[in-house]
């Protein structure tokens, strides 16, 4: 998930080449108070005007806590982006308000409500806190999001590379996304120049839970995609248990070996898993 | 009247004469032999132990008796940090010689000082393989009234032992020599890396200096250009700005987008049936092209593919990949890089060439002709594939044929790399200004919005269609790109032809017209 300035024409026009899963445009940090207008017009502009191919589209908004919030949402709500994502959400009962202000200007303008989603940004011990509420909260949460800076400027403590600080708030917003059968989408690695430290970072997200990882730099994807796509023989080894799964229960077998070892649904799950970020039609087998 | 790929290119022009047209690129070269006769080169003698020291650069130039009408030779392996080729301008029109004709292997910002010497009538025609900087500008703009000739690294050989470019006095700068003029561009405190260029200046001029700011005890050692060439030897304190000259390790890009094209062509190489054991390889200086060889590298190890030999215009990330033994050898015709040096001088298999054995078409087969992949820029590319890398979107002489036409000839996989627009410039376009590399020679276009393939090239496009690239029509790209950053309002042009493109076989690609001046 690649974070692009909202007030950036160049890098916004550019934004679906990178070959990210997914698009932040960003209203919210990335944009000094003084610009927050030209990049809300900006936003609005792109959206309507440039083709991001295939990759997926959210706007981050500013809180409706502050002067801008509202505004962001009736010019960018009318042209549904794939998400919204909603910064420092602590409560359910703000995630309300957001739902509510957002289905009262879909109404508006003939919109259904089950088209975009909301991503709820988890940015403060409270947020932390309350983070299963918040995800079991609507459907139309679809993932949960940690902002590393913010937290830990919350819980005011020092920012370290490898974020000890914040690993309990990383491990519970997993588990609350995880209980919900929602994303769990990570916080953002700030030196883009430590390849190596991306690398760490991400292999620990992954073991940990999450399911991808925000980017401020297109120079940062391919590492996480390499460390999220299932090495060839992950694949292989997947596709025989798929294969062996198949044969089994056609003669009626649940549980079986391979290679000595006991094969039963949840390695069978993890092997649709793999095959399935490998792009392999479990069909197909 | 058109030539074969749709070029106006007059039949006549002025101050040139009648027009060799292009008639494809390798059709003058099928029959195996060619009409042009070689001229020989001069006989020259020297009496034993007679000193060829001359105590600065403009005795040395005195005593090759320069006069009217001239051609004079500089080759530009000392990049933006080159003080002799305007240095010894100077002393030329100092001494009042007119109507120069002037023969550098290239020509760049750092000899924008020259420029007064074009409008004086000093110099009154060029032979170069790129003009960057204000003379570019000035000539597009119609300085000059005979049209420059911009030919290939290959091409320059083949003129000068074909005559059509005839040396009078060739001067080349080295950063080690001895005092019977024995010289190299590998070691000195001004170390530049291979000397190919200058290689046939040495045997076809009739008069040699060798000028360095380093000179070493008898035998200057690797030898380069050899004593039995050069008539004078000149130590100086400075041949240039060593900072510009002796630059450190080139580094691969940090651009996002040139790292994402060059990533695109890495997949598309490996794809393409020819990223196979023993396949060649040659990638420039650029951003996305050199950043290419850095997946490149990737891709060799974790598919434990070994290569043959690097080619062309080497920088120090391709000699660390023949020190980690992912390729046998580096034929190095000139160095991008100051770091190269020390692998020059140390390592038996990092080979420098002379520019004939690079790319000449006019011989049993040069180096780019046994190439398999070679990755290339472009300025801009039309929907025939033709490539443009010497002429501005404004029209203006601002780049360099290089060796971009003799590799894309030569390879089996010819990759251009490029955005598809630049800031509002459109890249990808419907007609380009000026062709330099026909399109029947480039196979691939890989661009960060998408991949083109020459559609000269069916089981190529079939190979990245299979791998799951994303494959398109140029066409639809073209018109992408035009609805993202509009139409371009097109360049006038006057008559006046101010450039010519000749290809590496010598005949006539595309010209350059003068550009109007607004207002």
């Amino acid at each position: 998930m690649l974070y692009i300035p909202g007030n950036n024409p160049a890098m916004l026009q550019q934004g679906g080449v990178y070959g990210a899963d997914s698009l932040l445009l960003d209203l919210e940090d990335a944009v000094a108070l003084n610009q927050k207008d030209a990049a809300r017009i900006l936003v609005r502009n792109m959206l309507k005007s440039i083709n991001f191919y295939t990759t997926e589209v959210c706007v981050r908004v500013n809180h409706l806590d502050t002067p801008f919030g509202l505004e962001d949402l009736e010019e960018i709500v009318p042209l549904q982006p794939d998400a919204i994502r909603y910064p420092k959400t602590e409560t359910v009962e703000e995630l309300a308000k957001l739902i509510q202000i957002i289905e009262a200007i879909e109404d508006k303008h003939n919109l259904p409500h089950d088209k975009m989603t909301i991503h709820a940004m988890i940015e403060t011990a409270l947020g932390v806190q309350n983070v299963f509420e918040i995800a079991k909260f609507s459907k139309r949460v679809d993932a949960i999001t940690i902002g590393g800076q913010d937290l830990t400027a919350d819980m005011n403590i020092k920012s370290t590379k490898e974020g000890s600080g914040i690993d309990l708030a990383r491990k519970m917003i997993v588990m609350a996304a995880k209980a919900n059968k929602i994303d769990a989408i990570d916080t953002v690695f700030v030196d883009v120049n430590d390849e190596e430290g991306l690398r760490i970072d991400t292999e620990y997200a992954k073991q940990i839970g999450f399911s991808g990882k925000a980017v401020i730099n297109p120079r940062q994807i391919d590492i996480i995609h390499d460390v999220y796509m299932p090495t060839e023989e992950e694949i292989r080894k997947a596709y025989r248990i798929v294969l062996e799964f198949k044969k089994n229960k056609k003669a009626g077998i649940g549980v079986f070996a391979i290679d000595g070892k006991m094969i039963d649904a949840p390695i069978m799950t993890r092997a649709t898993q793999v095959l399935e970020l490998a792009n392999i039609d479990f069909n197909s087998i | 009247m058109k030539n074969v790929i749709g070029r106006e290119v007059p039949e006549y022009i002025e101050g040139i004469g009648k027009t060799d047209m292009f008639i494809g690129a390798w059709e003058k070269l099928k029959k195996g032999w060619m009409d042009e006769p070689t001229i020989p080169p001069p006989n020259k003698a020297k009496t034993p132990h007679l000193s060829k020291i001359c105590t600065n650069l403009e005795e040395a130039i005195k005593k090759t008796s320069p006069k009217d009408g001239m051609t004079v030779s500089f080759h530009h392996h000392l990049r933006n940090g080159d003080d002799i080729l305007v240095r010894s301008i100077e002393i030329l029109a100092n001494m009042g010689i007119k109507n120069i004709t002037l023969a550098s292997s290239s020509l760049n910002e750092v000899h924008n000082p020259i420029l007064k010497y074009l409008k004086d009538g000093t110099i009154t025609k060029i032979w170069s393989s790129g003009i960057r900087g204000d003379i570019g500008k000035a000539i597009s703009e119609g300085v000059l009234n005979i049209p420059v000739i911009i030919h290939s690294h290959g091409g320059r050989v083949r003129a000068i032992h074909t005559g059509k470019i005839n040396l009078d006095l060739a001067i080349v700068a080295a950063s080690a020599a001895d005092e019977e003029g024995n010289a190299t561009g590998s070691h000195g405190k001004s170390a530049f890396g291979s000397l190919g260029y200058a290689s046939i200046d040495m045997r076809y001029s009739k008069q040699v200096i060798v000028i360095t700011d380093t000179m070493v005890e008898y035998p200057c050692i690797p030898i380069s250009i050899t004593q039995n060439f050069v008539d004078y030897v000149v130590k100086v304190d400075s041949i240039g700005d060593a900072s510009k000259i002796a630059t450190g390790s080139t580094r691969i890009t940090k651009s996002p987008m040139d790292l994402r094209i060059a990533k695109i062509a890495a997949d598309v190489i490996e794809h393409s049936g020819l990223f196979v054991p023993g396949f060649s390889f040659q990638v420039g200086a650029g951003g996305a092209s050199l950043a290419v060889a850095k997946f490149i590298r990737e891709k060799m190890i974790k598919s434990k593919i070994k290569g043959s030999f690097i080619l062309g215009g080497v920088t120090s990330y391709v000699v660390d990949m023949l020190n980690e033994g992912l390729f046998n050898a580096i034929f190095d015709v000139q160095s991008f890089d100051a770091a190269v040096s020390s692998s020059l001088m140390e390592n038996s298999n990092h080979i420098e060439i002379p520019a004939a054995l690079y790319a000449n078409p006019y011989n049993c087969g040069c180096m780019t002709n046994k190439l398999d992949i070679v990755v290339l820029g472009a300025l801009e590319i039309d929907l025939d594939f033709n490539v443009n890398v010497i002429t501005g979107s404004d029209g203006t002489i601002r780049g360099a044929s290089g060796g971009h036409s003799d590799t894309a000839s030569g390879a089996n996989l010819t990759v251009v790399v490029c955005p598809s627009f630049r800031g509002r410039l459109p890249i990808v376009k419907k007609s380009i200004h000026t062709v330099v590399t026909p399109g029947e020679t480039v196979d691939v276009l890989v661009t960060e919005r998408g991949i083109c393939v020459n559609p000269l090239k069916p089981e190529l496009e079939e190979n990245l269609r299979n791998a799951g690239l994303n494959v398109r029509k140029i066409e639809d790209l073209q018109e992408e790109v035009e609805a993202i950053v509009g139409k371009a309002k097109e360049v006038e042009y006057t008559d006046k032809i101010v450039g010519i493109i000749e290809y590496r076989d010598g005949t006539i690609i595309d010209v350059i017209r003068q550009v109007k001046h607004n207002g």
